[in-house]
C-alpha cells in the first residue's frame, strides 16, 4: 500500500511538471508563428481565442482527427515508434531541470550529463523515422540531420565543459547557484554565442533547418507521417527546443536566479524567472529564423567541425589555464 | 587588411546584429495584411471574379443569344442555346458557364454588344462539389440581380477608358 502511495505520488509530480511543459509547447509554436509574423509586418495567427493564443490547440484538434497514413512498403513497427521516441525523449529531459532550489522532479547529481544524454538520443527518433518510411526524401532527411546533430552536439559538449570547469559539479541547482555573483554569460560569452548557434543547429531550425528544406527534401524525415504522429513529431520537435532553451538558461544565465539580488526581484517566484529566460532565449530563436538565409550543407559542416569545434577547444584550455593560474578552481 | 576587417566582421557577428535589429525595428511598425476573412481589401472596377448575366431595368434580359462570347471564349466553357420567344425576340434558353474550365480571361464580357455577360468583383465562390460550379442561366441571372448595383458602377467607373 505504501509503495502504491509513492507510486501515485511520483505520478502526480510528473504530470503537474508534464502538463505545463506541454501547454507552454503549444504557446511557444503560437509565439514562434507570431513573432516570424510580425517581423514580415504580417500579423500571424490572431483568429483562435484572444490574440490567437489557442491557434495550437486548433491545429492540435484538426492533427487528431486527420487520417494516420501508414506507407504500405514501411518497416510499420519502427515507423509508429519514431514519433513516440522523439517525443518522450523531448519530455523525460524536463525532468532534471530546477525551476528552483527545491522544485525540481530528480534532482540527480549528474544532471547536465542526463540532459545532455538525453537531447543526444533524440537523433534516434529522427533516424527512425527515416530509415522506416522506406522512401528517398524522408532517407536523406533522416541522414542529413543525424550528421548535423552529432556533429554540433560535439561543440555543445566542448561548451558545457567550459561551464563545468567553473562550477565543479554536474549537478544543475549547483550550476545556477555558482552564478549568484556572475552569471556565466559575461565570462563565457563568446561559448553562449556558440552555444546558441549549436542549439539552433541541434533543434534543426533555420539557419540549420536542412533537414526539412522543403525545396529540396519536401519536409525531410517526417515526408510520410500524417495526423497524430506527425503532431508528435512536431511537439517534440518544439519540447526539444524549449529544452535547449532552458539548458542555455541555465548554463549562461543564471536559471532561477533573479537578474539582481534585491528585495524586488527576489520576492518573484524563482521558477517565474527561469521561464522568463526560457522566453527570452526563445523569442531570439524565433527572431533569427525570421532574419537568416538557410546554410548549405558543407558550410554546416565546416562551421560546426572547422570552427566551433577549435575555438571550444581553445577556450576549454583558455579557461582551464585562467582558473588554475589565478587559483580560482571550485574543487580543490 | 581587407581580409582582417572581413574576419572581424564575421567574428563579430556584424552582419547578423544588424539584420537582428532591423528585424526588432520591423516588429513595432504597423502591419502591412489584413485580417481577411473579416476585413477586405479593395477590388479594382475591372476585377474580374465571378459571372453574371445582368437585365435591363424594366427585368428584361439583356442577353439577346448572339452567342459571341461563346465564340470568343478561349476555354469554351460558354454553352448556349437559343429559341425565339412568343414575342418574335431571340433570347436564350441555355447559358452555361462551366466555372472550372473558365480561365477568367474576360473576353465575354469584352465581346458581349449588350453588356449583358459581365465579370463581377465577387472572388469568393468556392463551393464543396465540382456540380456547384457548373453555373447556367438561373444562376447567373441570380448573381446579376444580387451585384446589379456594385455591376452598372463598376461599368460606369471604367467606360472613360474603353
Amino acid at each position: 500500500m505504501n509503495s502504491f502511495s509513492t507510486l501515485f505520488n511520483e505520478v502526480y509530480k510528473i504530470l503537474f511538471l508534464l502538463i505545463p511543459v506541454l501547454v507552454t509547447v503549444a504557446l511557444i509554436v503560437w509565439l514562434d508563428r507570431r513573432v516570424w509574423a510580425f517581423v514580415q509586418k504580417r500579423k500571424g495567427p490572431n483568429v483562435v481565442g484572444p490574440f490567437g493564443l489557442l491557434q495550437s490547440l486548433a491545429d492540435a484538434l484538426k492533427y487528431i482527427f486527420k487520417e494516420i497514413i501508414i506507407p504500405a512498403s514501411s518497416n510499420k513497427v519502427i515507423f509508429i515508434l519514431a514519433p513516440i521516441i522523439t517525443m518522450t525523449l523531448a519530455l523525460v529531459a524536463w525532468a532534471v531541470i530546477p525551476f528552483s532550489e527545491k522544485l525540481v522532479l530528480a534532482n540527480i547529481n549528474v544532471g547536465i550529463l542526463y540532459l545532455f544524454a538525453v537531447s543526444s538520443l533524440g537523433v534516434y527518433g529522427i533516424i527512425m523515422g527515416g530509415w522506416a518510411s522506406n522512401s528517398k526524401y524522408p532517407f536523406l532527411g533522416a541522414i542529413r540531420s543525424a550528421a548535423q546533430m552529432v556533429s554540433y552536439e560535439v561543440s555543445i559538449g566542448v561548451i558545457i565543459i567550459n561551464v563545468l570547469l567553473c562550477v565543479g559539479s554536474l549537478n544543475l541547482n549547483d550550476i545556477v547557484l555558482a552564478q549568484q555573483n556572475m552569471w556565466f554569460i559575461l565570462p563565457l560569452f563568446p561559448m553562449f554565442v556558440i552555444f546558441f548557434i549549436s542549439a539552433l543547429a541541434e533543434t534543426n531550425r533555420p539557419p540549420f533547418d536542412l533537414p526539412e528544406a522543403e525545396a529540396e527534401l519536401v519536409a525531410g524525415y517526417q515526408t510520410e507521417y500524417s495526423g497524430m504522429m506527425y503532431a508528435m513529431f512536431w511537439l517534440g520537435e518544439y519540447a526539444n527546443i524549449l529544452l535547449m532553451c532552458a539548458m542555455g538558461a541555465i548554463l549562461f544565465l543564471g536559471g532561477w536566479l533573479p537578474p539582481i539580488d534585491n528585495d524586488f526581484f527576489s520576492s518573484v517566484p524563482s521558477p517565474f524567472w527561469l521561464i522568463f529566460k526560457i522566453l527570452l532565449l526563445f523569442i531570439l530563436f524565433a527572431l533569427v529564423k525570421a532574419i537568416v538565409p538557410r546554410y548549405r550543407y558543407d558550410q554546416l559542416m565546416k562551421l560546426g567541425w572547422k570552427i566551433f569545434l577549435p575555438f571550444s577547444l581553445i577556450w576549454v584550455v583558455l579557461t582551464a589555464g585562467y582558473l588554475l593560474y589565478f587559483n580560482l578552481l571550485p574543487v580543490q | 587588411m581587407m581580409k582582417f576587417g572581413r574576419f572581424l566582421k564575421t567574428i563579430l557577428m556584424i552582419d547578423f546584429i544588424t539584420g537582428l535589429s532591423i528585424a526588432i525595428k520591423e516588429v513595432f511598425k504597423s502591419k502591412k495584411t489584413i485580417n481577411y476573412p473579416f476585413e477586405k481589401g479593395k477590388v479594382s472596377p475591372r476585377a474580374r471574379g465571378e459571372h453574371a448575366l445582368r437585365r435591363y431595368p424594366n427585368g428584361e434580359e439583356r442577353c439577346i443569344a448572339c452567342k459571341l462570347c461563346e465564340a470568343v471564349c478561349p476555354a469554351q466553357a460558354i454553352t448556349i442555346e437559343s429559341k425565339e420567344r412568343e414575342d418574335g425576340s431571340r433570347k436564350t434558353t441555355r447559358y452555361d458557364i462551366d466555372m472550372l474550365k473558365c480561365i477568367y480571361c474576360g473576353l465575354c464580357e469584352e465581346s458581349c454588344p449588350v453588356d449583358a455577360i459581365v465579370q463581377g468583383p465577387n472572388f469568393e465562390f468556392a463551393t464543396e462539389t465540382r456540380e456547384e460550379l457548373y453555373y447556367n442561366k438561373e444562376k447567373l441571372l441570380e448573381n446579376g440581380d444580387r451585384w446589379e448595383n456594385i455591376l452598372a458602377a463598376n461599368i460606369k467607373a471604367d467606360n472613360p477608358y474603353r
